[in-house]
């Protein structure tokens, strides 16, 4: 391609006397031509509208057919979200409370930013602060192949060992909210690790210098210097760990234990959105009002990672830097 | 306690976050493999799974996998290419581009499980296609989009201004100075991530559950005709890929051999990303190198 435009040079050079031959040859009518321009920039502008038409259709379609069960089935949207009751199966008086999924998914969220925040926010200082070598040429490669793991291997891993260790240190089936936590703590460690370290790294290094000038240690430079001056960015990369948690379906499913009431403690088994739309989409016939109610969790689902984005934006925005 | 000693202990502990970081690496990769390895054998491969004997192989998951990835990537890269071209290039600042921007972050964040019950509305309901091989492709194509956006803009921002002026200053339109200059010069960068994608689309599970289905037809390898119903080409019959499959066998699976299953499944899984993983840097690099007349 670069030779395309070396030859067209080398042929205007060349055919500078006659014109006409140019023209003749054709390429130049391509190259030049307004009419390829318009089509191209039709072609490309559309593609960047499907972006528009994606979202609006995913937004429309999961709040036309999430809004069903209030509008159709008259099931009251207060007692959806407040009710503790999830039973749709029952013959004689079907309850629909989202109450435990809503908790569930929420307590998951915030257990796993809880774990993964140390170790992520420690190794991104490690990576950007203390050995920017070994940060490229060890973490770099780490953090890039654990983000490339597929959630299930993480669920299939917490189910194989996390489940396990937990019945014989804890008691129980193994099966609780905390090993579902810790699993997808686990998984969004890279997530934040490499966005951590990102916005550490856009820290000035005068900052650190001046800090270092009045006989600051590199830890108090760390801690009283870096961290502050990073500080929104950082939670901007915690608050989209968090969001990636929020939506993780199967990984979770399969350690949580899928229970249907509020859990007591940590080690009682619980359940997220994410987990009982997973479990009982498929055993749901279309139209029916589990089904609708499925949908309507998927609904609250959407509205709460449109909030996460929301917060993200609000974060990014307030660039300290 | 004095600062040198708390500077002392802080580091330690920092040192040791990142000695976490790449020690949760080593068992994850180590359990897998280890566990996963001695399962793997060519007839487990070849051999096609089995809803409730011992002995089952992954064959058919394998392909569907591939084959997803396969109509995925044909949809998205240009889409997502040309997008990408928008933003970097013909994007004037204002209210639209903003607005572009911000549905590309919105499709980026959304949970894929949330991606998932938009095809099961649009595509399997909607459109009728059923739970098929489509449905999932397109679903992991609003899942990929944003990504391929992303690396495309990125690439275009990186190439020098230069590029663009001489192509310009040659009387070119824009659009062939796109075309043939900085598609061209940006491709390698482009090539790296959209091999990278493809080993996050390869491993996406949560997002085919609804749209790919749980099942695959007994598929005849003999039978290339993509408007049978039981070719491996036919792109409207339902197709259970391989992470899919691990989470179904451990969830509703029946088979007494789960943990060999699921342990080789999650071996040859993790396998393919490593490779697509490799790939993408040895790709990126043997280019580079080309580029610059290096080797």
């Amino acid at each position: 391609m670069m030779k395309a435009s070396r030859g067209l040079t080398e042929e205007a050079l060349s055919k500078q006397t006659d014109p006409s031959l140019l023209k003749e040859s054709g390429l130049f009518k391509q190259l030049t031509n307004r009419y390829s321009e318009s089509r191209g920039k039709f072609l490309i502008f559309s593609c960047a509208l499907l972006m528009i038409v994606a979202v609006i259709a995913i937004t429309l379609f999961l709040m036309v057919q999430g809004l069903r069960s209030f509008v159709v089935d008259h099931i009251n949207p207060w007692t959806f979200i407040t009710g503790m009751q999830w039973y749709p199966d029952s013959a004689t008086h079907p309850s629909f409370g989202a109450l435990p999924f809503i908790f569930g998914s929420m307590a998951v969220t915030l257990l796993a930013a809880v774990i993964a925040t140390p170790i992520a926010v420690g190794t991104a200082i490690f990576m950007a602060e203390l050995s920017q070598k070994w940060g490229q040429r060890l973490m770099q490669p780490v953090i890039e192949i654990l983000v490339g793991i597929p959630s299930v291997v993480y669920g299939l891993i917490g189910l194989l060992v996390v489940v396990p260790f937990m019945r014989i240190h804890f008691g129980g089936s193994g099966f609780n909210l905390i090993t579902g936590a810790l699993v997808v703590g686990i998984m969004i460690l890279p997530t934040v690790a490499s966005i951590a370290a990102d916005s550490i790294r856009a820290v000035p290094n005068s900052l650190r210098e001046a800090s270092y000038a009045i006989g600051g240690t590199k830890w108090q430079t760390i801690w009283r210097v870096v961290i502050p001056a990073a500080g929104a960015n950082l939670i901007t990369a915690i608050v989209l760990g968090m969001s990636r948690a929020f939506g993780e379906a199967l990984a979770v499913q399969m350690v949580i234990g899928n229970a249907r009431n509020l859990p007591h403690s940590l080690f009682d088994p619980a359940a997220t959105l994410t987990t009982i739309i997973t479990l009982s989409m498929g055993n749901s016939t279309t139209g029916s009002v589990l089904n609708d109610a499925l949908w309507s969790l998927g609904l609250v689902l959407l509205l709460i990672s449109y909030l996460f984005i929301l917060l993200v934006r609000f974060l990014s925005r307030k660039r300290v830097l | 306690m004095n600062s040198k000693v708390t500077n002392r202990i802080a580091l330690s502990l920092i040192v040791l976050c990142a000695g976490i970081m790449a020690a949760i690496l080593l068992a994850l990769l180590g359990y897998i493999l280890v566990n996963g390895v001695t399962s793997i054998s060519w007839r487990f491969l070849t051999s096609e799974s089995s809803t409730f004997l011992a002995g089952g192989g992954i064959k058919d998951q394998l392909w569907n996998s591939f084959y997803v990835l396969f109509l995925t990537m044909l949809l998205t890269v240009p889409i997502g290419v040309c997008g990408g071209i928008y933003l970097a290039e013909y994007a004037k600042p204002g209210k639209l581009t903003s607005f572009i921007r911000s549905c590309v972050e919105v499709l980026a964040s959304l949970p894929s499980i949330v991606v998932g019950m938009f095809g099961m509305l649009l595509f399997v309901n909607y459109f009728q296609f059923r739970y098929s091989v489509l449905s999932g492709a397109l679903a992991l194509t609003v899942f990929n989009l944003p990504v391929i956006v992303r690396v495309t803009e990125d690439g275009f921002r990186a190439l020098s201004r230069h590029q663009k002026e001489g192509g310009l200053a040659l009387g070119m339109t824009h659009w062939h100075t796109i075309k043939k200059i900085l598609l061209p010069a940006a491709f390698p960068s482009i090539l790296t991530g959209v091999i990278l994608s493809a080993g996050r689309v390869f491993g996406e599970s949560a997002a085919l559950l609804f749209t790919a289905g749980l099942s695959t037809p007994n598929l005849d390898f003999a039978n290339w005709n993509p408007a049978s119903p039981n070719s491996p080409l036919n792109m409207f019959r339902s197709a259970e890929t391989l992470s899919v499959h691990i989470w179904a066998v451990n969830t509703n699976g029946i088979i007494p051999d789960v943990q060999t299953v699921a342990n080789g499944s999650a071996a040859v899984l993790v396998i393919c990303v490593l490779l697509f993983n490799l790939l993408a840097r040895g790709v990126g690099k043997w280019i580079h190198q080309k580029l610059s007349g290096k080797a």
